[in-house]
């Protein structure tokens, strides 16, 4: 088992526009991208559990030109900025992300 | 036209893009050249208050570079999203520095500004007949939302800057615009295929963001031919790879096989990726997919209040282990000491604990050890700065001073980094307004207006 932190090259988060965040993570090698993509670690239930939301807000996909897997969530405090808010680029969303363990 | 080719200036004019790799572009002999200048990444404030992110003095640097080198190969040049939020204040400063910098430099030019500031009654009509959409968490649209917005942006997309383009301008200055539009309508203009014309302007809107070393603020150049086309940095010290090109589809946004546009959907399933020598890229596959009822995206924001904040940190451990019982003793004694003067909705007050979890909450819990040192942002948000700033002030010596349960600290809570403590943050804004508009003609709500500069 790897954290996910260790396995990714890349691990980012962002704004898709004011209302969702969008999580990257992009992997050196082909190999790395597919035991990440294939193990069942990195589910909308997971992703949901993390960041105590519903499954089916989570959306999951799987992105072979890049080696990449992109997961977008809608915020869930304040739109983007909005009193209350506290990250308005969404730059520093990815933290529960960090711990999860690949097999 | 065999090939078009189509220089990005950079991911936003005014953070500053390399000389040299301008002049390399202009070297490529390009036919149109392209700047973006805004976006909503920066929050609400921007498109609220008519400021803008970036300062005066950035706009002059970037605009006069790219301005004088447009009128040297004599190419039109198009400039989307002015001034951060593309209102009519963001595209007035921006026409003013352009203004200035042509009587500097001497350039003569046909200019076209295209407004993207929303009527309210067009909006409110849209509502009424039920073509507007929201796009996620916010509430259907509603006509006392649309009355209560201080500023409604939209999102032009091809038409507008056709318009412009065919009317002769050698430079288009416009309000808020789907970023692709601005590398797009040229090639639309003459006949190239709008699925690959589409997203290379989705990848050169953002500059070099799709090189390595990755540079937003940096030149690229896009060659857009038949049935591919090519990116190549401007920047000699960079390079594009399939691999960077494709990590780039996943930048900003939710899916990287599909983006949308006021025309239709673009799509990536079968794009392939080609290293062509050390330094491009061929892209070829993608499809555009037209929509059969145009939509353009708005934006809108409403006035919350004023805000006043004050920065502090702490290091005793009995006090950062009290941190909720603290707050809520300062809270209620706040709303005792204002009862009377204020109502609970009067003002809004909150405590931000860096160290503890500011950023992420409770999904940031973590029990297992404490934190050595907390820093602390207080703020208060009311109807206006004078009771913002009284609410903050009475905060924070009520924080300073607030007893709890096995205090060893007596003199006080707070350790302030600035003389005075308290600082104005002005007007807060929030988005309330995200929404798609179905038209019948998506050019409609963006007039083109002609003028002479020099």
């Amino acid at each position: 088992m790897e954290r996910l932190y260790d396995l990714a090259e890349v691990l980012r988060s962002k704004n898709a526009g004011p209302l969702h965040i969008t999580l990257d993570l992009l992997f050196a090698d082909e190999a790395t991208y597919r035991r990440v993509a294939d193990s069942e670690a990195l589910t909308p239930g997971v992703v949901s559990e993390l960041y105590e939301m519903a499954p089916e807000q989570v959306k999951i996909v799987h992105f072979d030109a890049a080696n990449a897997i992109k997961i977008t969530i809608p915020r869930k405090g304040p739109t983007s900025g909005a009193p209350g808010d506290r990250d308005v680029y969404g730059a520093q969303q990815h933290g529960p992300l960090l711990g999860l363990m690949i097999p | 036209m065999d090939e078009l080719r189509v220089l990005s200036v950079c991911g936003n004019l005014g953070y500053g893009f390399p000389k040299t790799s301008l002049d390399n572009g202009l070297a490529r002999d390009p036919h149109i050249m392209g700047a973006d200048n805004g976006s909503t990444d920066a929050g609400p404030y921007y498109l609220g208050s008519g400021d803008q992110l970036t300062k005066r003095e950035q706009i002059r640097r970037d605009l006069g570079f790219s301005l004088a080198a447009a009128r040297k190969k004599k190419i039109p040049y198009i400039i989307g999203s002015a001034g951060t939020a593309g209102g009519n204040p963001h595209v007035d400063s921006v026409l003013d520095t352009m203004r200035e910098l042509a009587k500097r430099d001497g350039h003569r030019f046909k200019l076209a500004v295209i407004r993207s500031e929303m009527d309210k009654e067009f909006i409110k009509r849209a509502v009424r007949e039920k073509k507007t959409r929201t796009l996620g968490k916010l509430p259907e649209l509603t006509e006392e939302m649309v009355d209560e917005s201080v500023r409604i942006v939209g999102q032009m997309g091809l038409e507008p800057f056709m318009t412009a383009l065919e009317g002769g301008a050698d430079v288009v200055l416009a309000g808020r615009s789907c970023d692709t539009a601005i590398y797009t309508s040229y090639a639309a203009m003459q006949g190239f295929d709008l699925g690959l014309a589409f997203h290379m302007a989705k990848i050169i809107e953002c500059g070099a963001q799709c090189a390595l070393p990755i540079g937003a603020n940096d030149c690229i150049l896009g060659t857009l031919r038949e049935d591919h086309f090519e990116l190549e940095p401007m920047n000699e010290g960079m390079r594009v790879t399939p691999g960077s090109v494709a990590a780039h589809m996943m930048y900003e946004q939710p899916d990287p096989y599909l983006f949308y546009e006021p025309e239709g959907v673009i799509d990536l399933k079968d794009s392939e990726f080609e290293q062509i020598g050390e330094r491009r890229v061929r892209v070829s596959g993608s499809r555009f997919v037209q929509a059969q009822t145009p939509t353009i995206k708005i934006e809108g924001v409403r006035l919350r209040g004023y805000r006043t904040i004050a920065v502090a940190g702490m290091t005793d451990p009995r006090l950062i282990a009290s941190l909720d019982e603290v707050e809520a003793n300062v809270k209620n004694t706040v709303a005792d000491m204002v009862r009377g003067a204020l109502s609970p909705e009067d003002y809004e007050l909150r405590f931000i604990f860096y160290g503890r979890d500011g950023v992420m909450g409770r999904l940031a819990a973590d029990e297992s050890s404490a934190p050595r040192e907390v820093g602390v942002v207080m703020e208060a948000i009311a109807k206006d700065q004078t009771t913002a700033n009284a609410v903050l002030s009475l905060t924070r010596s009520t924080f300073l001073h607030a007893g709890f349960e096995g205090r060893k600290a007596t003199a006080g809570n707070l350790a302030f980094p600035f003389s005075p403590s308290d600082f104005e943050g002005g007007p807060v804004y929030e988005f309330h307004i995200y929404h798609l508009v179905e038209l019948e003609d998506a050019s409609a709500p963006f007039e083109v207006e002609f003028a002479q500069v020099g």
